[in-house]
This record gives structure tokens, C-alpha cells and sequence, in this order.
């Protein structure tokens, strides 16, 4: 017989003090029945002897003290999973949201997960083609990683993310593939333009989506993200699935654990944070990889908006110490009108030297790669130059740099929302944009790929001193 | 047996009452899955404990038991090519015992107690033994010759010793000491927060070679000596402490992966049994011990983690070895302190640390050194940590940072705008510093040569003089330098691109001895000098900059070792350049 408890002592924002209880064990799944009948949920965050205390994941308006009901489950929060959650909507908590049944559990696991012994984990090499020249070319992703994109209010990042969903694929396979969205306090509009994209490119058979809105309760996205990985990591691990996982915006998640932290009067680490967000962030981001001896993998691409596009915040700093790079985007390219504004500079996957080369992508691709970083590097200081000195000041090899730091924008960055460049012609746009410089200056790709894959111009070039001494 | 229990649960502090005989850093099991933790605090009859492990699910009065021991480790024959948690669990057993998720509760032995191992005594019945004697040795790997020492604290005659194959547990010696008769095994504990004793401490002398040769050339370690690297996400910090990892000239290594991600040490396991080591040909996972407590490990066991490898690290210092400890990051070792000093409700110190984090990180480094060992034969230690150091926002102002270079001798500081340029290691010239330069002096003297520390002021110099050089040029542009000047820029800029990037996924290029870096070296600043004196024979820059021989020395990172007629031959080459250089002056 289970006990119920109606010694609510005391409510505070998201959290809720029981007394007298007995038996009641840390992380425990607890039920609060209203007065109207509601049923909400919370978890224990503390146990003090017979006080224990307790994060309300709905909220606690229209909480009463003395006539609601706390029961304690004796369980930590689960959540049911199904190959039949393939092609459903749930709320961030995990219950369906779009009018269809209750999900019919194939197995019931915590929410909280397991760390992956890292014995055990499968380094991450292959490719995947998301047909994006920017991630393609200069920052791979392999399967098995976890690459956040840095974006701030009003950058396209949603559209990005819809694309790389769409476009996403390892190349010469077919193999079973699915989506597993998260949306933590975003906008109705905002999710309803994933769930309408997923629909019309048929890919919403292939995805879950656990969708948490701005309006609806703020510590039901602490659970979002794990409900999440749980269904990611059962489709993966269980169904030998490929799974890409998208979160957005984690910046919303981590805003969540800063309320409960506060309002349960926790000494606070930078900017208000908890001192365990970065192992807070880390529980979640860690849950990507692959496992030896297992067929799927989970790639995880989380979104997350820059305050003040400040990188050093918090919550970007935190992400980029524990995810494998990422993908900046530039405010001043979506100025210009160049889609994806991918900032490049910044931009780095750890993982790419063994996702890409001879039998993954293409043999020049490390070269290239350098070779475009170092050039664009060079273009864009001589564009701060010229600001400064007036393009007049510039060397002749100055100018070659600025014209190629512009067309590298507009002919590499730059492309359409459903423009699926396959490798080899993201490469090939690369050959012909270092084609702009001198041979002399492609120090960084190796002679023979020169030979290979280089344009060849028409007339033969002067030797160069004789250029640039004139 | 007499319990304690627990009376609060807070994430991964548990605060029990009535623990019997509850001593401070005194290891507990807690609740019925007998989770492992460790008592931080003793108030009155209250005992706060934090745990190693998931605390989900303890209630209180759940029973609490304390073991009267602190937290130690095992050492002995097996530690060699082991993979362990943050407190000394092995990964590998726990995979086979509970496939690829780590479960709670998990014990372990940390040595493997059926491996039998062939011991060869080195003393005899009737010998007087005294604490660090080496009583025999186990050849462990090819690598390395493990040797049984006697443990501190413990003195005799010996009255049997033993040949023959044992395992870790077995009896190996018997010892007639004052309290009675004693039995060695080849197995010994030590506390892990407590550092192992050792005769007496030297001066630091002897550089740790690296390969990387922006560190060895510009800011050398010393063996036994300490160094940090600083730097923001996104700057390399793991790559250098896997290259060092990989090459470092120590003869064991201790790499503990404190609170980073889990690829990264996969990545390690994978790439270490295939590496062969530049010196002995031996594959490199043979003298390495890892530590992996990656970021979504429970926290306490983080915090334990650096501990754990230390000990692990002096324990093979004291068998005389040369002993490298890296540790990736000290960062997260300090907010693992800071999380549990917060769930304690101390008083917070400077963001939320805690107060005693400086004296914490001091008496980490502090257990590093060049040392005599305790016991004979007299034999001598090196133990050379080197910490990373994640600062958030890559603000060095921080915390962890200032407390961390108070006491490291050597600071290589890594900038985010160099490795967005892919200049790696982006370790930062000017700022960097080794306190360790003037100490190394006579060894490279010796061993080096004069030459070498000449190349590396003169290197320093116009790498000082190319950041004076570069303001001007800011404003006016690079064509109102007079050619000496724009010769010391493009001689810099060599240095920069030629000689101290260096990548650690090239084969040849990962690894550079002290013998090649002196010949690169030697090369660009020997071109330098070649210019100059052109220069003043009124060659024009631009042609000197065009010698077909820049393009030779950008390359020559790509020779492989141990070719240094090569070297020579392009030395030749580049006085036969700018000879011709200077008769087409004459002949025009």
C-alpha cells in the first residue's frame, strides 16, 4: 500500500518541502495529486531525515498545501520506450502531444542513464555527409560526435539544423536511420517550423520529437534532454539505429537548472549557474558515441544561443569544453545575406582527422582543408587591414588574399537551403577558389594533389619575384 | 558489526550518523548496494561522506559502514598498460563483468589476483632490510622492470625469500621485524591523499625531451619539474597532453583523464598499443598507466582521480624511474571540490571556490620532483607533472589559473586566436614562460652544445623583435620597413610556421628529437644570418626571399630522424644560393 502524504510544509518557485515522510530515497519519482484532480510530477533533490525535498517538473501553480496529495513512488523517473515512438510527438516530459495513444512500452528505463564505460566506447570515424560545404569540408562530422552550433537571437540556426536533419547520410550505406528532437522552451512557431519540415520531407516517420515550449513548465526541460537520450539510446543501442539527436536551445535547459539551483538557495558558481553545470551539461552531451559491439550510434548536434553572442558565457564556454568542437555562426555574414553564416574561424571538429582522407572522403581533403583555413585566416586580416589603411596601402599578394577571402564567402560558404553539395564538389569549389593564388602560396596541399585536382589556368604565370618586385 | 546511517542525501554528499569509530578521509560503504565513499567532514556524531558513486535511490536510514581505512591504492605487478576509474577500478574487468554501462556498487580488484608473475629476489636470508630496499624484481613488460620494494614503515631481517611464480597476493618474503615476523607480498597499499615518503628532494636538472619542439627548443620542463597549459576550449590542451602522452622521454607514464570526454580516452586506447616509442621501439601502452574519469563519471571520483594517479606515478618514482604524470584537467578536479565544498555549505572563497583550493593544487605540485629514493641500492626518481588547466572564457584571471601558476615552474600558454589560424601547438611565444631555462643550462652545455643555446636566444630574440615589428607595420604597412627588417619579420615568421608548428597527426612530424631540432633550428637562423650579410652587399630582399632554399627549409620538418647529412646537404645548398645571389649582383 503506498503511503500519501499530505504534510506539504512549504512551496517556492519550482520547489516543494515535504515533512514527516519515511522510506523515501534520493532522485525518487514522486506524484502530487491537486485538489482539481490533476496528477503532477516532481523528483526528490534532497532527503533530510524525514524532510524531503522536491523539484516540481510541472510547476507548482495551483499547488495547495494542505489538500494535495504527495505520493512517492519508490522508483527513479522512467520513461516507457517503443520503436513505435517513431513518427509521434511528445511533450518534454515525454507524454504524447499529438493527439495520438499512449505509447505501449517495450521496456522501461531510467531517464538518468548510465555512463558509457570508456573502454567500451568505439572511436567515431566515419563520415557523415550533411552536405553543408562548411561542415563537409572544413569541420566533418563522424558519426558518434557531438558538434554544438553557437548561434545567437535571431540567426538562422533552426534552418540549419532542419537542413542537416534532411541531408544528413553516411555515404554508400543504407542503414536504418532516425531523428530524436528536443526542443527546450522554444518558441510555438519555432517548433511547429521543425515539425512541418520533418512532415513535408517524410522524414517525420523516421523522428521522435519531444517538444517543451517557452509557455510551458520551465523544470519540465531539465527532463527534456534525458528523456531524449533515453529514446535516442534505445533506438541506438537496442534497435541498431543511427540516431541524430537535436537539442534546442540548450542555453533554455540550463537557464531551467539556474531557477531550481536558486530557489533552492545553492551557493552559485559563475553568472548565478549552479557549480555542477558543467557535470550537469556533461551527463547530457557525454550520451553521444559509439559503443563496441554495437550497431547504432548517436550523433548529437545541440543548438544553444549565445547571450550577447558572448562565447565566453557560461553556457557555451561549458559546452565547448565537453563537446567535440563546434560550429560558430557570424552575425555580420547573415548581414551580408550569406546563408549558411557560418563563422569559420572559430569553427573546429575535434574528430575529423579520422572521419576524413583516401576511402572516407577524398585524398586532398586534409590539404584542402588547410590550405582554405589558412588562406581565409590571411584574407580576413587583410580586410582589417585595408579598413585601417585603405585598400591602396596593400601588397599585390594582399589583394589577391582580400578577393579570395570574398569569394571563398560567396562561393563556399555561401549556398542554398537545399542545396546538397556532396563532398566532392565541396572539394572541387575549394581547387577552384585556391586556384585564385599563387602556386607559391599552397604550401599546405601536397604537390600531386596540385597536379590532380588544381584548375589549370590558361597562360603560363611570370616567376614570381618578378611579380611581386614589380 | 556496528552501523551507522544515513540521515541526508544530497546529490553526491551523504551525511551519516552514528558511524562507528568514523575517522576523517576514512572510507565508508554506504546503503545496501555498498556503495563506495569517503568521510570529508566529522561533526559531533554526523559524518558527511561523499560518495563515488550514483547516489540515486539511498534513503535514510540506510545502513552506513566504515572500513578504518582511508582511501588507497594497490600497487604492484599489473598496474602497467591498466585502465582505471577515478578510484582505481579497472575498466576493462567492469566491461566484462557488465557490458559497456557502468553499473553502481562495482568492486573490483584493482591488480589481477590470478596472474601469477615470476619474481627474482635480490636479497637473501639473513639481509637487513629497511623501508624502499628493492627486495626483487618482476620484468612486467619489456618496458618495464618492476621493482619490489619494501613498504615504508616497515624494517627487519629477512628470514625466507622466494623464486618462483606468484600472484599479487601471495607471500614472496618473510621478514623478522621487531613487532614479529612480517609477509611481504608483491602488492603494497598506499593512501592516495598522503604523498609517499622519499630521502631527500634535489634540484630539478635534466630536461624532460618532449619532441614537440616548441616546448623542448623555448620552454623546456625538467625531469621531476612542473608545468601547466592554460588555455579555452578549442586550443589544444589534450592534443599536447597526448603528444607528451606519446613522447615524452619518461619511462613511465601516468595519463589521468580527469572530468574530460570520453572519445578522447578511447582515442588514447585505441592509438597507444599500435605507437612504438622513437627510443626503445616498444609499443608506448607498455610503460603507460591511465586514469579515466570522464565528465559524466560521478563526481567525487573525479576529485580522487588526480589523487590515484599521483600515488600511482610516486610509487614507481620511488623504484627509481623517471615518472611523468599528466593530468587532463585540473580544472575539473577543482570544481569537483568546489561542488562537494558547496553541498557542505562551506563558506565560499573566490567564485564560489573554496577557500582552501590554493593550498590544495599547492600540495598536489608539491609532490613532484627530482628525489633520492628511500632504501637501497641508492637509486634516483624523477616524478614531472603537468596539469591542464581549463579557465572559463579562457580568462586566466581565474582562480584555478592563479593558484596553479603560483606554483608551476613552466607555463605554456595556449591562445584560441592562434589555433583558429591552425597554428598548433598554439602554445603563445611571448607569453609562455620556463623558470627551468637557467637550471637546464649545463645539461645542454654538455650534452648539446653551446650552439644550441645560442640558436634558441637568437630564435627568441627576433620572435620578440617580429611582435615590436608588427605594430609598425599595423600602421604603415610593411613596405616602409628597411630590408633588415623585413628580413627579421620573414626570418620570424620561419620560425613560427617552419619550426614551432608542428602537427601530431603527421607521422614524421609528431616527433622531433633534440638532434633534429637543432639542425632545423640551425637552418633558419643560419639563413637569416646569410641574408643579412647579403643585404648589406645591396642584394635586393625581394630575391633573397625567393632562394629556392625558403621552400626547402618549410619542408624540412618533413625529414625523417636521424638523417643529418641530409641537413648538411641543405646547408650547402643554401650557401651555394646566395653565392650565386651575390655574383649575379656583381655579374648585373
Amino acid at each position: 500500500m503506498q503511503k500519501e502524504y499530505l504534510t506539504i510544509a512549504e512551496v517556492a518557485g519550482p520547489i516543494m518541502v515535504v515533512e514527516a515522510v519515511r522510506d523515501v530515497g534520493y532522485a525518487e519519482l514522486v506524484e502530487i495529486e491537486l485538489p482539481n484532480g490533476e496528477i503532477r510530477r516532481g523528483q526528490v533533490l534532497e532527503v533530510d531525515r524525514d524532510k524531503a525535498v522536491v523539484q516540481l517538473f510541472e510547476g507548482a501553480s495551483g499547488l495547495n498545501l494542505y489538500k494535495s496529495r504527495v505520493r512517492f513512488l519508490g522508483r527513479v523517473m522512467e520513461l516507457g520506450v517503443s520503436s513505435d515512438m517513431l513518427g509521434r510527438v511528445f511533450s518534454g516530459a515525454g507524454r504524447p502531444r499529438d493527439g495520438g495513444p499512449e505509447i505501449i512500452p517495450e521496456k522501461r528505463v531510467s531517464v538518468l542513464g548510465e555512463p558509457i564505460n570508456p573502454y567500451s566506447r568505439d572511436y567515431p570515424s566515419e563520415f557523415i555527409q550533411t552536405g553543408i560545404s562548411v561542415i563537409d569540408g572544413l569541420n566533418t562530422l563522424v558519426r558518434g560526435q557531438k558538434l554544438p552550433i553557437f548561434s545567437g537571437a535571431g540567426l538562422p540556426h533552426h534552418r540549419i539544423a532542419a537542413q542537416i536533419a534532411r541531408q544528413a547520410k553516411v555515404l554508400g550505406k543504407e542503414e536504418q536511420f532516425a531523428i530524436v528532437f528536443g526542443a527546450m522552451g522554444i518558441t510555438f512557431e519555432e517548433a511547429d517550423f521543425f515539425v512541418t519540415d520533418l512532415r513535408n520531407t517524410g522524414a517525420l516517420e523516421r523522428a521522435v520529437l519531444f517538444i517543451n515550449l517557452a509557455d510551458e513548465p520551465v523544470v519540465e526541460r531539465i527532463l527534456t534532454p534525458r528523456v531524449v537520450l533515453t529514446t535516442a539510446e534505445f533506438l541506438a543501442f537496442e534497435k541498431d539505429m543511427h540516431v541524430l539527436v537535436i537539442l534546442i536551445d540548450m542555453t533554455n535547459y540550463a537557464e531551467a537548472l539556474r531557477e531550481v539551483s536558486a530557489a533552492r538557495k545553492e551557493v552559485p558558481g559563475r553568472r548565478g549557474y549552479p557549480g555542477y553545470l558543467y557535470t550537469d551539461l556533461a551527463s547530457i552531451y557525454e550520451r553521444a558515441g559509439r559503443i563496441k559491439g554495437k550497431k547504432g550510434s548517436i550523433t548529437q548536434f545541440p543548438i544553444l544561443t549565445m547571450p550577447q553572442d558572448d562565447k565566453t558565457h557560461p553556457i557555451p564556454d561549458l559546452t565547448g569544453y565537453i563537446t567535440e568542437g563546434q560550429l560558430f555562426l557570424s552575425r555580420e555574414l547573415h548581414r551580408k545575406g550569406i546563408y549558411p553564416p557560418f563563422d569559420v574561424l572559430p569553427c573546429l571538429s575535434r574528430l575529423k582527422d579520422k572521419g576524413i582522407g583516401e576511402g572516407k572522403t577524398r585524398e586532398d581533403h586534409a590539404g584542402v582543408l588547410n590550405q582554405l583555413y589558412s588562406a581565409y585566416a590571411r584574407g580576413l586580416d587583410v580586410r582589417e587591414m585595408a579598413e585601417i589603411l585603405g585598400e591602396a596601402a596593400l601588397s599585390k599578394l594582399d589583394r589577391i588574399y582580400l578577393e579570395f577571402a570574398e569569394e571563398f564567402e560567396q562561393r563556399f560558404i555561401q549556398q542554398g537551403e537545399y542545396e546538397d553539395r556532396p563532398i566532392e564538389q565541396t572539394l572541387d569549389i575549394g581547387w577552384e577558389l585556391l586556384a585564385l593564388l599563387p602556386r607559391s602560396e599552397l604550401k599546405r596541399v601536397k604537390e600531386e594533389h596540385i597536379e590532380k585536382y588544381l584548375p589549370k589556368k590558361e597562360a603560363p604565370a611570370p616567376p614570381r619575384w618578378a611579380r611581386l618586385a614589380r | 558489526m556496528k552501523q551507522g546511517v544515513i540521515a541526508k542525501v544530497s546529490g553526491p554528499l551523504v551525511v551519516a550518523e552514528g558511524v562507528p569509530d568514523a575517522k576523517m578521509f576514512d572510507v565508508v560503504r554506504v546503503g545496501h548496494e555498498k556503495l563506495i565513499g569517503e568521510i570529508i567532514e566529522l561533526e559531533g556524531d554526523l559524518a558527511s561522506i561523499q560518495i563515488y558513486e550514483e547516489t540515486a535511490g539511498l534513503k535514510p536510514g540506510d545502513p552506513v559502514e566504515s572500513t578504518g581505512a582511508p582511501l588507497s591504492v594497490e600497487l604492484g605487478p599489473g598496474l602497467i598498460a591498466a585502465i582505471y576509474d577515478g578510484i582505481q577500478r579497472p575498466l576493462e574487468l567492469i566491461q566484462t563483468q557488465w557490458g559497456p554501462f557502468i553499473r553502481r556498487g562495482a568492486e573490483l580488484p584493482a591488480l589481477d589476483r590470478q596472474r601469477r608473475w615470476h619474481f627474482k629476489p635480490a636479497v637473501k636470508r639473513g639481509d637487513l632490510v629497511s623501508p624502499g630496499d628493492i627486495i626483487g624484481t618482476v620484468q612486467e613488460t619489456p618496458l618495464v622492470e618492476h621493482r619490489i620494494m619494501v613498504p615504508p614503515g616497515l624494517a627487519g631481517t629477512v628470514e625466507e625469500i622466494k623464486e618462483g611464480e606468484f600472484t599479487v597476493t601471495e607471500p614472496v618474503c618473510l621478514v623478522r621485524t621487531a613487532e614479529g615476523l612480517r609477509e611481504l607480498t608483491l602488492m603494497q597499499r598506499w593512501p592516495v591523499r598522503k604523498a609517499r615518503p622519499y630521502r631527500e628532494k634535489l634540484a630539478p636538472k635534466e630536461p624532460l625531451s618532449t619532441g614537440q619542439r616548441v616546448i623542448d627548443a623555448l620552454f623546456p620542463i625538467a625531469k621531476g619539474g612542473t608545468a601547466c597549459v592554460p588555455g579555452p576550449f578549442g586550443s589544444g590542451k589534450t592534443v599536447i597532453q597526448h603528444q607528451l602522452l606519446k613522447w615524452a622521454d619518461a619511462e613511465i607514464v601516468v595519463f589521468v583523464g580527469c572530468g574530460e570526454r570520453g572519445n578522447e580516452m578511447t582515442d588514447v586506447l585505441i592509438e597507444l598499443p599500435e605507437l612504438e616509442d622513437p627510443r626503445t621501439g616498444e609499443k608506448l601502452l607498455k610503460r603507460s598507466v591511465l586514469i579515466a574519469n570522464t565528465s559524466n563519471m560521478p563526481v567525487a571520483a573525479r576529485e580522487a582521480s588526480v589523487y590515484t594517479g599521483i600515488t600511482i606515478a610516486e610509487y614507481f618514482r620511488d623504484m627509481g624511474y623517471s615518472v611523468a604524470l599528466l593530468a587532463d584537467s585540473t580544472s575539473r578536479w577543482a570544481e569537483a571540490m568546489r561542488e562537494i565544498s558547496g553541498r557542505l555549505e562551506e563558506m565560499p572563497g573566490e567564485e564560489g571556490y573554496p577557500a582552501y583550493l590554493g593550498s590544495r593544487i599547492a600540495d598536489f605540485y608539491a609532490r613532484a620532483g627530482r628525489v633520492i629514493c628511500l632504501g637501497r641500492p641508492e637509486r634516483e626518481g624523477a616524478l614531472s607533472v603537468i596539469g591542464s588547466v581549463s579557465p572559463p572564457g579562457g580568462d586566466l584571471s581565474e582562480p584555478v589559473t592563479q593558484n596553479t601558476l603560483r606554483v608551476v615552474k613552466v607555463f605554456w600558454s595556449l591562445e584560441d586566436k592562434l589555433a583558429n589560424r591552425r597554428h598548433f601547438p598554439a602554445i603563445n611565444w611571448l607569453t609562455s614562460y620556463s623558470l627551468y631555462a637557467e637550471a637546464l643550462e649545463p645539461y645542454y652545455l654538455e650534452r648539446v652544445g653551446r650552439e644550441w643555446l645560442d640558436l634558441r636566444r637568437e630564435a627568441m630574440r627576433l620572435l620578440q623583435v617580429e611582435a615590436e615589428l608588427e605594430e609598425i607595420v599595423r600602421l604603415v604597412g610593411v613596405e616602409a620597413l628597411s630590408p633588415s627588417d623585413r628580413l627579421a619579420l620573414e626570418t620570424a615568421r620561419s620560425i613560427r610556421e617552419d619550426f614551432l608548428m608542428q602537427s601530431a597527426f603527421d607521422e614524421v612530424d609528431a616527433y622531433t628529437s633534440l638532434e633534429k631540432q637543432l639542425r632545423m633550428l640551425k637552418l633558419i637562423i643560419r639563413f637569416h644570418e646569410l641574408g643579412r650579410e647579403a643585404i648589406a652587399r645591396g642584394a635586393p630582399i625581394e630575391q633573397i626571399l625567393e632562394l629556392p632554399i625558403r621552400e626547402a627549409i618549410a619542408q624540412a620538418k618533413f625529414i625523417p630522424e636521424g638523417q643529418s647529412e641530409r641537413f648538411a646537404q641543405l646547408e650547402r645548398e643554401m650557401e651555394g644560393q646566395f653565392e650565386e645571389l651575390s655574383k649575379e649582383r656583381v655579374a648585373g
